[in-house]
């Protein structure tokens, strides 16, 4: 047994990082005395053009970027086998890449998977998480120069889903990483977007939307680390809430450091609570190390349903109800949008119109 | 043929000094076909008027009657209001982000009609609703209200009103904050209705400008949540001559 899980090293809850987190329903994926099955889970039904992947021993393929994430941590111990994705210099690939992810009922899972983005190659992956699964993954897209991705992750999980996952980008010259993060199921999902750029001209875009009823925990921790200078980033989570003890956590920590001159950074977190017994966490932390920059910005807004939108489409005939449905949608519109396929947005928002009338919304 | 009648409407509003009485028995009968011009200083209640008619939740009706052909208004839900018959276009139309107007206004239409219009049909009675009201076709996908001028909002509110054909249409100021084209553009639209409908209107107003484009049968001037006097067209050009000091003074 490796060092790193032993009892020292697993939360207690009193860590920063871990204290909006509910240790106690992770299902051993902290636990060192609980396995995690280590077979790849991802699976795609087949490949566009310019894009190629592979299995790679884990022995054999150090990660990118260091980590402090326990779980994280966990998980590269416990991986033997690591999902590789290939995306070949200059290919513009024309549709998405979908990957979806295979599930082992009854056993926390393990997983990693490297993305590649060769230089000036462009790709939209779709990572699909459904089902019933207790996964702790590692995930890291390496932009090379030039090149852009976009990174859409569904987490459609059934009800007793435990999901850890850490999803962090280097992003290389005139690069641009734009992630879009879903999260409408699951028991507990903790998601950690994490930015390090490589070169100057880069850009990331992180975008997010969550929806939490009775008794989920929902939580997004981004970190963006603006370690080069003119390098760009945006985030932009929107979430809802609705439920007794429906919980969200939302943590945006932007670094300027000083060698970051020309930074351009804003980031946008704003809430929904629908109903009584719901709570939104919301803490953007911006630290600036220079003040050679275009802009840096946060806002951070947490709020309950405004009776006047209601009161307005209700006064055009529009049922109470289905006006909440309306608000609510376009409450998300803005990021859901940004998926760029009908039938996916369709699915999430009838998955969101299911949920609010079981909660009675 | 139908009939708005309110009889001794007292409304109050909930303040952080307690309640505050606001309208205090305000009697009223709007027939189909007919204009009525509610005019009056400003904070004399007219647009409490207007909103506890529509149901609006921040008034508490504490007496008296509204009824739509007999049937009783205030215990209709808001939308429940809408789909009798009744509109108002607001003074200040709420912004809804993220929802377009094409999706609102089909949304709407198919609340009050009870069925969702033909796709084929909507789309033309859409753009020619809009087309009357000089909007641009590009209109139609932004989001309600968003980022709406002034007067972008109230040929909205207009354009509403034109789709949704209601008996009774409350204008709640609709005149503030138009220039003269854009006024003689909304007027233009609401006499387009009446003259396509038997539309019965009551128009809420500070200023007898508008009353130039849309004829009121009847003027009724507000004052102190109350009706204080009532008279033909000619009331409204005394008003424009000397004011509402004599009212106010009282």
């Amino acid at each position: 047994m490796s060092t790193l899980t032993t009892n020292y090293l697993v939360p207690t809850g009193r860590e920063e990082a871990w204290r909006f987190t509910p240790l106690n329903r992770l299902a051993g994926l902290l636990d060192s005395t609980v396995a995690l099955t280590s077979t790849n889970s991802l699976v795609a039904k087949s490949l566009p053009a310019g894009v190629s992947s592979k299995l790679v021993a884990a022995l054999d393929l150090a990660p990118m970027a260091t980590t402090l994430d326990a779980a994280t941590i966990r998980v590269r111990e416990a991986v033997t086998e690591v999902l590789v994705l290939d995306i070949a210099k200059d290919s513009e690939v024309s549709e998405p890449i979908h990957l979806n992810r295979v599930t082992i009922d009854g056993q926390a899972q393990a997983s990693r998977l490297l993305v590649n983005v060769g230089t000036n190659a462009k790709a939209v992956l779709i990572i699909e998480n459904q089902g019933n699964a207790v996964i702790a993954e590692d995930i890291e897209y390496v932009l090379a120069p030039g090149s852009s991705l976009k990174v859409i992750v569904l987490q459609e999980w059934d009800a007793k889903t435990v999901h850890l996952g850490s999803h962090h980008a280097i992003i290389d010259r005139d690069a641009s990483f734009t992630s879009l993060i879903v999260t409408v199921g699951g028991s507990v999902v903790r998601l950690l977007p994490t930015v390090e750029y490589r070169g100057p001209g880069s850009s990331a875009e992180l975008f997010g939307l969550y929806f939490a009823t009775d008794g989920q925990h929902l939580e997004h921790r981004m970190h963006v680390d603006h370690n080069v200078p003119n390098a760009k980033s945006r985030v932009n989570y929107k979430g809802a809430l609705s439920g007794d003890k429906a919980r969200s956590v939302w943590i945006g920590d932007v670094h300027i450091r000083a060698e970051a001159e020309g930074t351009d950074t804003y980031e946008l977190n704003r809430n929904l609570l629908l109903s009584d017994g719901a709570r939104a966490d919301s803490v953007p932390n911006l630290e600036i190390e220079t003040g050679e920059i275009v802009g840096a910005g946060h806002a951070s807004t947490t709020g309950r349903f405004d009776d006047e939108q209601l009161f307005y489409l209700s006064s055009r005939g529009i049922p109470a109800q289905i006006a909440r449905r309306l608000v609510i949608r376009g409450f998300f519109s803005e990021i859901i949008g940004k998926i760029g396929s009908q039938e996916i947005e369709e699915r999430l928002m009838n998955r969101i119109d299911d949920q609010l009338a079981k909660v009675g919304a | 043929m139908s009939t708005l009648e309110i009889k001794n409407l007292q409304v109050s509003v909930a303040t952080e000094k307690g309640f505050t009485e606001i309208l205090r028995g305000v009697d009223l009968t709007i027939k189909s076909g007919e204009t009525h011009a509610i005019m009056g200083p400003n904070g004399s209640g007219k647009s409490t008027l207007a909103y506890s008619i529509a149901g609006h939740p921040k008034y508490t009706i504490t007496g008296g009657s509204v009824t739509l052909d007999g049937a009783d208004v205030l215990a209709m839900t808001v939308d429940e209001r809408a789909k009798a018959g009744l509109f108002l276009a607001m003074q200040y139309p709420v912004e809804v982000p993220g929802v377009s107007v094409t999706n609102f206004l089909r949304t709407a239409a198919t609340a009050i009609r009870g069925e969702a219009p033909k796709l084929r049909t909507w789309v033309g009675e859409v753009k020619e609703a809009m087309a009357s009201l000089n909007m641009d076709a590009e209109f139609a996908e932004r989001n309600v209200n968003e980022g709406f001028s002034g007067g972008e909002k109230k040929r909205h509110e207009i354009l509403q009103l034109e789709l949704l054909k209601p008996k009774i249409a409350i204008l709640d100021e609709t005149d503030s904050g138009l220039d003269v084209d854009a006024l003689r553009i909304v007027s233009e639209g609401v006499n387009r209705v009446k003259a396509n409908s038997d539309l019965g209107v009551m128009l809420i107003t500070h200023y007898t400008r508008i009353l130039r484009y849309i004829k009121p049968d009847f003027v009724h001037v507000f004052a102190a949540g109350r009706i204080v006097e009532e008279g033909g067209p000619e009331l409204a050009d005394k008003l424009e001559d000397k004011g509402y000091a004599e009212y106010t003074t009282a």
